[in-house]
């Protein structure tokens, strides 16, 4: 359980309208953090806790011959040596989708390796130095088999068609034959990995057929669900514990292979076992964003404007596994055109089954077509903001639906002023500092308004604070925050007086925090069940007849500052507190849901534990996304090709903020994520072995303070209540997508170089 | 469990004395041997704790020289006021390396034995092939990822990179090593890879440094350190340059010139050649930069890495060029 009550975090540097929806109250799990009274998943204390360490194949495919474990069994201390062989059976769970399994048993420990870094064996030991020592004697032999090491090994082929991502309308082949401008570029980008400071792991506790699992998590009752088909007992038999998340990035959705072989171990020893993955496992135990390769052809006019595009796009997947990356879904939106084509492969590869990071699909294709669209500047010789204006889409080009509603416009004319774009010299290689090339460049982003139905429960308790209870997650986002906001504006009382509950599987069921979905799922249902709850606590005040406002006849009262009145102001005047012990109840509790009226328990469940049931962005009449214009200055080097960030404005549409403070943080985050994707993260793989060789952190680079210049944020949004209750639209995501390609364009304006290749790193350019 | 003594030194005698037993390790900062142990490359069977030896970690500095005991921290090296003034190149050498964090803990004595940051010498279970681990096992670097390995000073059995910043600014301006009886200039302390990359250094069982000796000189004065590299902080260079200038009366002739590159060699890196070509000199751009390309001499690629020929001798030119306009 996880309290987080205002009161005692001192942290608010503002006035009372802070605590109100779309105040910039500060994050109430800050004091927490700060302090290290925030337990994390790992620092739990159980009595008998095991310690378990994976073992990993070190070829990239083949079969594990077999494995000798008899020097690590008789090591002081070992518990438990786990192979293929001697695992305990697991059933099959179904996917996140809902899927039924196609296996009927799962192991987690595999014979054949598809991947370098694939678990195979697993070590239970006292200590987790035992566990260490004796995972090191274990010796396995294989049978070599030759790998597909990436994209560009040529054993990849051309891959398997996905022909749920073809989009076509109109002749664009034709158009862009006959069209009169004609560009057309590859652009790569790389295996980036979430890098989340905390790593993988859980702690798993067996009492009985009950299950606890300490983990961290971005949707415990997805994961709950897959625990408890594993294990075949009952969705309720497992409890999952996440009230503080160091980062997940999209990669701690899911139970994977270790937690699995985690849970098997408890079980089979009767013991609480805690396994934390290695830095290195954190590289090949999940994926990262798939590798990616794009065409973009774009025919145009001389004035700039846009006939045809033609899209194609590949990305990696695992020789296990499906991941398909949506490489045009900024492609067909972002600009009218009225012939378009797009059709996407995907090529299998040995590694582990790609996965999600901030963006998928929309980070990669906003770095093909905001490349091509400067190129096409370039080429038509109009300012990159200009020919985004001409080719401007009034309406969704795709789903041929208007926009929920569509800042972009705006975004581009209040970057465009904070940045000083008119200043702007045309040439490239034009403006300079010394040795340093300065380059300004732009580039849009957009992410889809995904949705989902949610629950909470809102509490008001005797002593007149309010309390919120669900199973969804903070893992720095804010959720805590605006939630505390959000009922306590709907009461009536100070974001002071609310505490939140997240983060334990047997609170109120939520969806995964993914897709920047749950602010407005999350927002929507505290505000159904806060609502009715005040319902409840003016019905009491009105109709109890020991109530000091019976005797009034009023049909409703005003609760503010946690103080009921009469709308006229006449009559009593008496607290939550007064009021509950008047007429003597200890508290009001109101369950509240945006599900469909009609909806079973079956539908509930679906909704919570597997993502079938998103509504789509383009239910109904209006199309829904969030959008952005990034303005970036880079200073490249002349002698060493270095390229350093040194001005950031973006404008962005999220809509309505439930809190500016937190969804600025978040949009700079995204950007800074951004920035590494562009000039700094690649995972390089040793091809004759198929391994990632950085995979560490000293390695592995994301971006350092240094490298982050001041980066202002600007909201232009609107409230769009076609996208969620309160008028939000998505923050979590937006903000990553079109860094890079201003990013590069900016490289191209200060050198003259077009870089189609991310990373942008020095040997690129000198 | 993979058990080993510990054993906390009294005195440097004693330090040595243990550190002559076969698989004894000198514990100081501890940011290299419990990094490596954690790669399982340092096995040490004991470890020889040298942190509270007295008297080690004292820097002092005058116009004629400067000794920085073998515990001084890094950090406090670099802010050490004398250091700055006398020889700036290692006060910038030692700030940019590492993280502040790393800084704090790490002792210059340590710096200097840190290994290379090849992958596959850091990954035993993975990469079973490597010279400088195993002799005799074969180098697995080669035809694999080099863009961080070196271009000099290369062997056929060895291709690492010697990664420390303050051995290239050392070695620019003949510093020593002292290790109790022997004293050794920086240049002959570290060892070229030939057969025997597994031998990195001239030390000896039962030598440890005891303190870093810098001679004083204009050039040192006048220097700085360049380190060029993706990320802004915190990141291994893929090539640095530390540079001493001395100009004649008339302010433009070079009189003395010391010039030594990392980021691309096997070991810190005297590029003499350039000094050589430009002593006599007036300091013009053109010559410098011309001059500078004499570093590259012997360069081998090992594909990735074929940039750093490219880049190294622009660092060295710039080092150079901007010593020349702070005059
Ligand atoms: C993530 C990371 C990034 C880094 N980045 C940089 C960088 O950019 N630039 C850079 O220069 N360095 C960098 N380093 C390396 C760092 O500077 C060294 O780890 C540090 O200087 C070692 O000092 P220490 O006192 O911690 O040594 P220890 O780890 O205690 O010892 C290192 C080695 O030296 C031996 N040793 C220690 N003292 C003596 C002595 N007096 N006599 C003989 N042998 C001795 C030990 O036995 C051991 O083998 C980085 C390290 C890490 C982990
Ligand atoms: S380059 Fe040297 S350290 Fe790296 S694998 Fe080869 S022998 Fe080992």
């Amino acid at each position: 359980m996880t309290v987080h009550n205002i009161r005692h975090a001192d942290s608010r540097h503002g006035d009372a309208s802070d605590g109100a929806v779309g105040g910039r109250l500060s994050r109430v799990d800050g004091p927490a953090k700060i302090t290290g009274a925030a337990k994390y998943a790992f620092e739990q204390q159980l009595d008998g806790l095991a310690h378990a360490v994976m073992v990993e194949a070190t070829i990239a495919a083949g079969t594990v011959r077999a494995i000798d474990t008899r020097a690590a069994e008789t090591t002081p201390g070992v518990l438990l040596v786990l192979t293929p062989d001697t695992i305990m059976e697991i059933k099959g769970a179904s996917d996140w989708l809902g899927n039924p399994p196609t296996q009927k048993t799962y192991s987690p420990l595999a014979r054949t390796v598809t991947y370098s870094g694939q678990h195979i064996a697993a070590v239970v030991a006292e200590t987790f130095e035992q566990a260490v020592a004796a995972a090191a004697l274990i010796e396995v032999s294989y049978d070599e088999t030759p790998a597909i090491v990436d994209l560009s090994d040529p054993k990849a082929g051309d891959g398997i068609p996905i022909d749920a991502m073809t989009k076509e309308w109109g002749d664009a082949e034709a158009a862009f034959a006959a069209a009169p401008v004609r560009i057309c570029a590859a652009y790569n980008t790389q295996r980036e990995y979430q890098a989340a400071m905390e790593p993988h792991g859980l702690i798993a506790r067996w009492q009985g057929e009950e299950l606890t699992i300490w983990e961290p998590s971005q949707w415990l009752d997805g994961m709950a669900r897959t625990y408890a088909e594993w294990f075949g007992v009952p969705f309720e038999n497992v409890r999952l514990v996440s009230p503080y998340i160091g980062g997940g990035f999209g990669s701690k959705a899911l139970a994977l292979a270790h937690s699995a072989v985690a849970a098997a171990s408890a079980k089979m020893l009767g013991r609480p076992v805690k396994l934390v993955l290695t830095r290195p496992q954190n590289f090949t135990s999940y994926g990262g964003r798939a590798a990616t390769r794009q065409t973009v052809t774009i025919g145009a006019g001389r004035d700039g404007k846009i006939q045809s595009i033609v899209h194609r796009g590949v990305n990696e997947t695992a020789v296990d596994g499906m991941w398909v990356e949506p490489l045009a879904s900024v492609t067909s939106i972002m600009y009218a055109t009225p012939n378009f084509s797009s059709k996407q492969n995907v090529v299998r590869v040995n590694t582990v089954v790609p996965g999600a990071k901030r963006a998928p699909g929309e980070n990669p294709s906003a770095f093909g077509i905001e490349c091509a669209i400067d190129e096409l500047a370039h080429e038509v010789g109009i300012d990159p903001l200009e020919i985004r204006l001409r080719n401007y889409a009034e309406q969704d080009p795709e789903a041929k639906k208007a926009w929920s509603t569509r800042q972009l416009r705006e975004a581009f004319a209040s970057g465009a002023e904070r940045f000083g774009w008119s200043k702007r010299s045309p040439k490239p290689r034009s403006m300079r500092d010394g040795h340093q090339l300065i380059g300004w460049g732009v580039a849009a982003g957009t992410y889809p308004v995904r949705r989902a139905y949610g629950e909470a429960i809102v509490r008001i308790l005797a002593d007149g604070s309010v309390e919120v209870e669900s199973s969804s997650i903070d893992m720095g986002q804010g959720t805590y925050t605006i939630l505390a906001q959000t009922a306590a504006e709907t009461v009536g009382v100070a974001a002071d007086d609310v505490v939140v509950k997240l983060g334990d599987s047997r609170y109120a069921r939520a969806g995964v925090a993914g897709g920047s979905r749950l602010a407005g799922v999350m927002t929507g249902a505290v505000y159904k069940a806060a609502t009715s709850a005040l319902d409840q606590l003016v019905g009491l005040a009105i109709s109890d007849p020991r109530s000091p406002f019976h005797a009034l006849q009023a049909n409703t009262l005003v609760v503010a500052n946690g103080r009921l009145r009469s709308p006229r102001g006449d009559g009593p005047d008496v607290s939550i507190a007064e009021l509950l012990a008047s007429v003597g109840r200890d508290r009001i509790e109101a369950a509240g849901d945006t599900m469909p009226a009609n909806s079973t328990a079956e539908d509930r469940y679906k909704n919570y534990t597997t993502i079938a049931t998103s509504i789509p962005h383009t239910e109904g009449n209006y199309s829904r996304h969030s959008w952005c214009a990034h303005f970036i200055e880079v200073r490249v080097d002349e002698d060493f090709g270095t390229v350093r960030v040194s001005r950031v404005v973006s404008a962005l549409d999220s809509g309505r903020l439930y809190n500016p403070k937190l969804a600025e943080s978040q949009w700079k985050g995204g950007i800074i994520m951004g920035i590494g994707q562009a000039l700094l993260e690649e995972g390089i793989v040793d091809r004759r072995h198929g391994r990632i060789v950085n995979n560490n952190l000293a390695d592995y680079l994301v971006p350092t303070n240094a490298d982050i210049p001041d980066i202002e944020v600007i909201s232009v949004g609107i409230p769009d209540l076609h996208s969620s209750v309160l008028g939000g639209k998505g923050v979590g995501e937006l903000a990553i997508v079109g860094v890079a390609p201003a990013i590069a364009n900016a490289v191209f304006h200060a050198t003259g170089k077009r870089v189609r290749d991310l990373p942008i790193t020095l040997e690129k350019l000198i | 469990m993979r058990d080993f003594s510990y054993v906390r030194a009294n005195s440097i005698e004693a330090a040595r004395k243990a550190a002559a037993l076969p698989g004894a390790m000198l514990l100081a900062g501890g940011t290299t041997l419990v990094d490596l142990a954690k790669c399982g490359v340092a096995q040490p069977e004991t470890v020889v704790d040298i942190t509270h030896l007295k008297g080690l970690d004292t820097i002092s500095v005058d116009a004629s020289h400067a000794t920085l005991g073998a515990l001084a921290k890094m950090s406090h090296v670099a802010d050490h006021a004398g250091i700055k003034s006398h020889f700036p190149a290692v006060s910038e050498a030692l700030w940019q390396a590492a993280s502040a964090q790393l800084r704090n803990m790490a002792t210059v004595g340590g710096n200097l034995m840190q290994r290379t940051r090849c992958p596959y010498f850091r990954d035993p279970s993975n990469f079973s092939a490597c010279n400088k681990r195993e002799p005799g096992s074969g180098c697995s670097a080669i035809g694999g990822v080099t863009r961080g390995h070196a271009v000099l000073g290369t062997s056929q059995a060895c291709i690492a990179m010697y990664p420390g910043d303050l051995a290239t600014a050392l070695v620019a301006f003949d510093a020593t090593v002292h290790l109790g009886q022997r004293v050794l200039k920086v240049d002959d302390f570290f060892l070229l890879p030939g057969d025997t990359p597994e031998r990195e250094h001239d030390i000896r069982a039962g030598e440890m440094i005891t303190a870093i000796e810098i001679p004083g000189s204009a050039a040192a004065r006048r220097s700085t350190y360049l380190k060029v590299r993706d990320r802004q902080s915190y990141e291994f260079a893929a090539a640095r340059a530390a540079v001493g200038l001395e100009l004649e009366a008339d302010g433009r002739t070079i009189r003395d010139l010391r010039v030594a590159l990392g980021g691309v060699a096997t070991k810190p890196w005297r590029a003499r050649a350039v000094e050589e070509a430009l002593k006599g000199k007036v300091l013009d751009e053109d010559t410098v930069r011309k001059a500078s390309g004499l570093a590259m001499e012997g360069a081998v690629d090992h594909g990735a890495n074929h940039y750093k020929i490219e880049l190294a001798p622009r660092v060295v030119a710039r080092a150079i060029l901007k010593l020349g306009e702070t005059a």
